[in-house]
């Protein structure tokens, strides 16, 4: 591989490892629809569902042209396996009550913020561009997922019992966001993405502030060797494709 | 929805955009002033319908009495001659 093409393959890995991650947490927080605790919350999830993929149809669309192979947003959502995903295993993790989706949303929301936030800035105008839109949603989401997790955290016995079970759970899945590898030090030399140790940084200031207000213990980080960003994905990744991907699979082409 | 006994209800006045008056568009149910601001967000204006949010708990409106309505609305409906309909309005007013 010539350097030009191995650069445009690290970029084209690096841009899904984003798309993915909204695609699938946006595929998990769609499952909502329908069975939210009240009728507003539906819509607030529904919302940020099409928030999250809508930045991952931007983001697939221009995976698919640094690839420069012809596909289409489409054709990476829908007819890619399991292991040529990239995201980071916490967004496949399901969604349990309702508390446990807050939870995820609240330490995936927070990772995203300060990553837009930064990258907004980067030498990659599509990806700046990008950031610079999703910032704004984002910034949202949080005010959103945060939100809840005061009121749950702060709130009665059993809903504070169920958010730190929650956070007990989810919180290993977190140390994979920030372990940097060498694509996520590839960008960064590039200036094409922020290093994960600042982004690490400002979202461990940001998620102490919550979890305070929140009266919420933030668990103690342990070494874990989840690799979803290099396509090792947990069970449940197969049963969200599986129903994401039904449709094209089933009926190629198949158009609204 | 058992939230319903709980969560008291907002109505919610949207105003369509900078100049023009908020108009009330709805109303929605809301632990407190804050999510129901967040829920208004999320209802009423997903379709660009706004660019300011005011909510009000329910309880603080105070409502005429439809049973009162012969008494309260009746008698202004013969008093033609309050409506400024008497005058010949010059062809240069436009925009009356």
């Amino acid at each position: 591989m010539s350097a030009v093409t191995a650069d445009a393959h690290a970029l084209f890995r690096y841009v899904l490892r984003l798309g993915d991650l909204s695609l699938v947490l946006g595929q998990r927080l769609g499952e909502w629809v329908g069975h939210a605790p009240a009728l507003e919350e539906d819509l607030g999830l529904a919302n940020i569902a099409l928030d999250l993929i809508g930045q991952a149809r931007l983001l697939l669309s221009y995976a698919g042209e640094i690839e420069g192979r012809g596909r289409s947003e489409d054709d990476i959502a829908y007819l890619r396996e399991q292991g040529e995903f990239l995201n980071a295993v916490l967004a496949e993790q399901p969604n349990g009550d309702f508390g446990q989706t807050i939870v995820r949303q609240v330490l995936i929301d927070a990772f995203q913020l300060e990553l837009y936030e930064r990258m907004s800035a980067s030498t990659d105008e599509r990806l700046a561009a990008i950031a610079a839109k999703s910032v704004k949603e984002t910034r949202y989401h949080l005010r959103y997922s945060g939100g809840w997790l005061v009121r749950l955290g702060d709130g009665t016995e059993s809903s504070r019992a169920l958010v730190q079970s929650a956070l007990e759970r989810l919180w290993p899945y977190t140390v994979e966001l920030f372990a940097e590898d060498d694509l996520d030090r590839a960008m960064a030399e590039r200036g094409a993405a922020p290093r994960l140790a600042d982004v690490h940084a400002a979202w461990t200031i940001r998620l102490d502030e919550i979890l305070a207000q929140a009266t919420l213990t933030r668990p103690v980080d342990r070494p874990q060797s989840r690799h979803g960003k290099r396509g090792q994905h947990s069970e449940h990744l197969g049963y969200i494709l599986a129903e994401m991907q039904h449709l094209q699979r089933t009926y190629p082409g198949a158009r609204w | 929805m058992h939230e319903d006994r709980d969560w008291p209800l907002y109505e919610v006045f949207i105003r369509a955009r900078g100049g023009l008056d908020h108009k009330h568009v709805g109303s929605l149910h809301a632990a407190d002033e804050r999510m129901a601001i967040e829920h208004a967000r999320d209802l009423y204006t997903r379709r660009q319908e706004g660019v300011s949010i005011w909510v009000v708990p329910s309880k603080a409106i105070t409502a005429s009495d439809p049973g009162e309505a012969e008494s309260l609305f009746e008698p202004a409906r013969d008093k033609i001659y309050r409506h400024p309909t008497f005058y010949d309005i010059p062809d240069e007013v436009k925009t009356l």
